[in-house]
């Protein structure tokens, strides 16, 4: 296959997230987690200092804000390189479910008939609804898939554990009670 | 510079994340309706690799490249903030279709719709801020 252009199965990528939990910690004795950029971003950019969350020294998370910015920097020079927007190979039964929710066109990474800057109020209001939502629940849960899933889970944290199983439970109720009620 | 390190392990975890099409909202949507193993093999996968070189660094006592020992911190465990924000962040992470990492990597692989959920994100953040000594934990 063909690494440039092709996608990659799960069992070259997986491994290769989860090197990162030894390559942070070896290289710059940092635990891999990406939400609490977040919570730096509100800390720097905001006037938050009053509040006492965000009263504390961001600038010693810079690295984590680093990340980031490299995480949308290494997506933006791969869709440079290799056109992004191709249809995602995805199981029939999927695209079944999907289409019955109106959604038809499975190219690029996210459904254009909702995620486009011409779309409805209502898909803006979920979208916004949505986010707020990552932030809140990330913060509430002190991480989110990196910082729980990937490196809680390798560290066998119980509390990690506990907020993954939280997490799948949010999906499945999102995807299979709320969403046919949404779309 | 030694945070240009930084740039260079998110240049390399972005083009990770999007060769993976972990950052798919149809990939995610795919996991939570059992469909395909792609999502699982890639979280179980990681998950695998992460404990076995824990389990390495802590067995051979390894220390970082400049000779300090590696610090490891567990996240404070409570089961209510675990539970409770994990739920809310699973409807989010269903709803967009991606967690925090694919948000960054959806924006800068040229969907710029994606700002919208990320500046929500971070006003539901500031929200969590205000709220804290009010929720449960």
């Amino acid at each position: 296959m063909n690494f440039i252009t092709e996608p990659w199965p799960w069992y070259v990528s997986g491994p290769l997230i989860g090197l990162f939990v030894p390559l942070l910690l070896i290289i710059g004795n940092k635990q891999l987690g990406i939400s609490s950029s977040l919570k730096h971003i509100c800390a720097a950019c905001l006037p938050v200092q009053k509040i006492p969350f965000f009263n504390y020294d961001w600038k010693k998370n810079t690295w984590n804000l680093f990340l980031v910015f490299g995480i949308t920097l290494g997506a933006f020079i791969t869709n440079y390189i290799v056109d992004l927007n191709y249809e995602i190979l995805i199981s029939d039964a999927t695209k079944a479910d999907l289409s019955e929710m109106g959604i038809t066109n499975f190219i690029g990474f996210i459904p254009a008939e909702i995620y486009s800057w011409n779309t409805t109020l209502p898909n803006l209001i979920l979208m916004v609804l949505g986010g707020f939502l990552i932030g809140f629940g990330t913060r509430y849960a002190n991480g989110c898939t990196s910082g729980h899933a990937i490196m809680g889970l390798s560290l066998l944290n119980l509390g990690s554990l506990i907020a993954v199983i939280g997490f799948f439970i949010g999906g499945l109720v999102m995807t299979h009670l709320l969403f046919p009620l949404i779309f | 510079m030694k945070n240009i390190k930084f740039i260079v392990f998110g240049i390399l975890f972005g083009i990770i994340l999007v060769k993976s099409e972990a950052v798919a909202w149809f990939r995610i949507q795919e996991m939570f309706r059992f469909q395909s193993f792609h999502m699982y093999g890639i979280i179980g996968s990681a998950v695998l690799v992460g404990a076995i070189s824990i389990l390495i660094i802590k067995k051979f006592k390894i220390n970082t490249l400049s000779g300090e020992p590696v610090k490891f911190s567990d996240k404070p465990f409570n089961k209510v903030s675990n539970v409770t924000g994990g739920v809310l962040f699973g409807l989010g992470w269903a709803l967009v279709g991606s967690c925090p990492g694919p948000l960054y990597a959806l924006f800068g692989a040229g969907h710029t719709i994606i700002i919208i959920p990320i500046i929500s994100a971070i006003i539901g953040v500031l929200v969590y801020g205000l709220l804290k000594d009010k929720l449960p934990h």
